[in-house]
């Protein structure tokens, strides 16, 4: 499936925060248009994996190759604009309303404006294109947050517990808005508490302990 | 060898030198026509304002500037560029201190806000600048990268300075050394007191910058180990 | 970059326009200030007193190190600079961009002080409103420079105590020469070194801002 090398190749990839690791020495390797889901206690290194992968941390030492980009020397900027990332802090402008989130996001990439209301359709946001970001409910911000990432369409898409303030009907719907993704040839990482529900869709699941990976499950 | 042997002299170098100027300076060389034995200063003064601004500052900046260059990234210049800017901060200090002692009996007061002093005083507050943002972040690229940006921004006051008593009317005099048309404005046994001050403070700069950037070498090893221990720990976490 | 530079403004200017920080926060402080200063010269002075650019400059000073901090922290909430950084913007376009709206903000904030230390500091009408062209440049390049220190501060351990100290040395050669042309324009005098002083600030922060920014974004 897909081309034959991987979109993600790390070889003792240490991490280092304030001189802490947050990950410390991971081996990993992902196909393109895959879906992998990385458990782990709090504080094993799962959102550190995915910032790593997005090009957001930057490596200590080991090896890793992202989307034909080395960590090390490549070009970081590139990296960012070809991943998606969906954090859980919320990820957009709290003033500006759910449109003009994404209108930015639009003008920014170079998007048609003009997809932005089938995106809040989609998500279900279209009654809420006018309210503030910071009136949004924790879900709803996580919706918009998708919303983002079905804008921009990124080959890599890093979702950083998605599940988590979702309700069933919430739930059903990122599966389905997942595996339609995964379908259309995106690499998909996301990290979740729950590996009994992720596991439902992900045929690799990968546990995080003390910044490495502990167990990998396909 | 050569470098073994030149490290080992450097401090003895630097302390003759420094003894000669002293020496020379307040005892040997005839007083000055108009300001009398305050002017002695001028073995001083000028040459701890030549370490701060250009040699110390100079090397922070160009070692800066080689951290942001990536062909030639690395901790060393980083180290370099820290070491120097401490140096600097002491020559920036020393130079104000001097300046103040030759400026009370001459202008009537300690400090004047004259251009010169001035910008000055603004490079040495930069300098601390450095400092202080380097104690803000802990990690090692991350820091290096932001106070590398910092000493380039800083070093644009460097030509403001040298330019100061040009540009504007100031209480400080010109050129110590050298007149407008290059000729020599001091001469004989004045001259070269001058020059061996100039060398022994120069000598003092880097034998003051060894000693710092030995010292930050032990720190970055003592750094590394602890990353050491921290990552078997880390590991340990994993294991369990 | 000048489209990104022009995306970025426009969305600054809009959540200042939304969150009216700068109407509800930072004027009144700004004012408060200015009240303040004029206390403290006290009524035998304030009539007379030559100090008035000098403290219309320090409080323009305060009121940019608010601002400065409010317009990076737009940007470094966690999820927002994760978010924000994969789309990939120009970072000479964020820079300029950035500077823009501060500028926007730091003109209408410096006419309404303006406007204040007539009132307050008395500073003589005419001469105030022939100043406003030096200080319109000045407060151009305090904004190009306080949104390259702004970036040089933000993420450290303490950014908000930061800020002050970075940028010192780089805002007051920039606030001297702004009350030198503001006190020419009051009692006569050159202008011409003074805006000259403005302008090459201007253009070396707006230079270095477009080479630097991206080196401080990678932080």
């Amino acid at each position: 499936m897909g081309s034959s090398s991987p979109v993600v190749a790390l070889r003792d990839a240490v991490v280092l925060l304030s001189g802490f690791p947050l990950l410390s020495g991971v081996n990993l390797e992902l196909e393109p248009g895959s879906l992998s889901v990385v458990t782990g206690a709090n504080g094993a290194g799962k959102t550190s994996l995915l910032r790593l992968l997005g090009g957001l941390v930057t490596l200590s030492s080991g090896s890793g190759v992202v989307s034909g980009i080395d960590l090390r020397t490549g070009d970081l900027r590139e990296l960012r604009r070809r991943v998606g990332w969906l954090g859980h802090e919320g990820s957009f402008y709290d003033d500006l309303s759910t449109h003009e989130n994404l209108v930015f996001a639009a003008k920014a990439l170079e998007r048609p404006i003009i997809e932005i209301p089938s995106v809040l359709e989609r998500v279900g946001l279209a009654g809420r294109a006018a309210t503030p970001a910071r009136k949004l409910s924790a879900g709803q911000r996580r919706r918009l947050g998708l919303a983002w990432l079905l804008l921009r369409r990124p080959e890599i898409w890093l979702l950083d517990e998605p599940y988590a303030s979702l309700d069933d009907e919430g739930r059903t719907f990122f599966d389905q808005l997942v595996g339609d993704v995964v379908s259309a040839g995106a690499t998909v990482v996301l990290t979740a508490h729950d590996p009994l529900r992720s596991s439902a869709l992900a045929p690799r699941t990968l546990t995080l302990a003390g910044g490495l990976i502990v167990e990998d499950r396909s | 060898m050569i470098k073994q042997l030149s490290q080992r002299l450097l401090g003895p170098v630097t302390l003759i030198l420094l003894a000669l100027t002293l020496w020379l300076g307040l005892w040997v060389t005839p007083s000055f026509k108009v300001q009398g034995n305050l002017a002695r200063l001028v073995y001083v003064h000028p040459a701890v304002a030549w370490v701060a601004i250009y040699v110390s500052f100079g090397t922070a900046t160009i070692a800066s500037a080689l951290y942001l260059w990536r062909r030639t990234r690395s901790m060393l210049v980083d180290r370099i560029a820290h070491c120097a800017m401490e140096v600097s901060v002491v020559f920036i200090i020393l130079t104000l201190i001097t300046g103040s002692i030759w400026g009370r009996p001459a202008w009537g007061v300690w400090w004047a806000w004259d251009a010169r002093l001035t910008s000055t005083a603004v490079l040495g507050v930069f300098a601390l600048a450095y400092l202080a943002l380097r104690r803000a972040n802990d990690d090692p690229e991350l820091r290096a990268r932001r106070s590398a940006v910092l000493a380039l921004l800083a070093a644009v006051n460097v030509p403001i300075i040298q330019f100061s008593v040009q540009w504007w009317k100031t209480l400080h005099q010109g050129a110590t050394v050298f007149s407008t048309d290059h000729g020599l404005k001091i001469h004989g046994l004045q001259a070269w007191t001058l020059l061996i001050s100039f060398l022994g403070f120069t000598m003092l700069y880097f034998w003051l910058l060894r000693a710092r950037y030995r010292l930050e070498v032990l720190r970055d090893e003592r750094y590394r180990a602890s990353l050491e221990e921290a990552l078997v720990q880390r590991r340990r976490e994993g294991v369990r | 970059m000048i489209r990104v530079a022009l995306l970025v403004a426009a969305k600054d200017l809009r959540i200042e326009r939304r969150s009216r920080v700068l109407l509800w926060q930072v004027l009144p402080f700004g004012v408060m200030a200015l009240v303040l200063c004029g206390l403290a010269l006290g009524p035998q002075h304030a009539g007379h007193s030559s100090a008035g650019p000098g403290l219309f400059y320090l409080v323009m000073l305060l009121v940019a190190l608010l601002m400065i901090n409010r317009s990076q922290s737009i940007e470094n909430s966690p999820g927002t600079k994760a978010s924000v950084a994969t789309l990939g913007l120009d970072p000479a376009g964020v820079f300029l961009g950035k500077a823009l709206a501060l500028m926007v903000e730091l003109w209408l904030m410096g006419v309404v002080l303006l406007a204040g230390s007539v009132l307050l500091l008395h500073t003589a009408l005419g001469g105030t409103l022939s100043a406003l062209p030096s200080v319109l440049v000045t407060l151009a390049a305090l904004a190009a420079a306080g949104a390259l220190y702004g970036a040089l501060s933000g993420g450290g351990q303490g950014p908000a105590t930061l800020l002050p100290v970075l940028s010192f040395p780089a805002f007051a050669p920039l606030l001297i020469a702004g009350e030198r042309s503001f006190s020419a324009a009051l009692h006569g005098g050159s202008l011409w070194q003074w805006w000259l002083i403005s302008l090459v600030a201007l253009a070396a922060y707006v230079g270095l801002g477009i080479l630097l920014y991206g080196v401080l974004e990678e932080s």
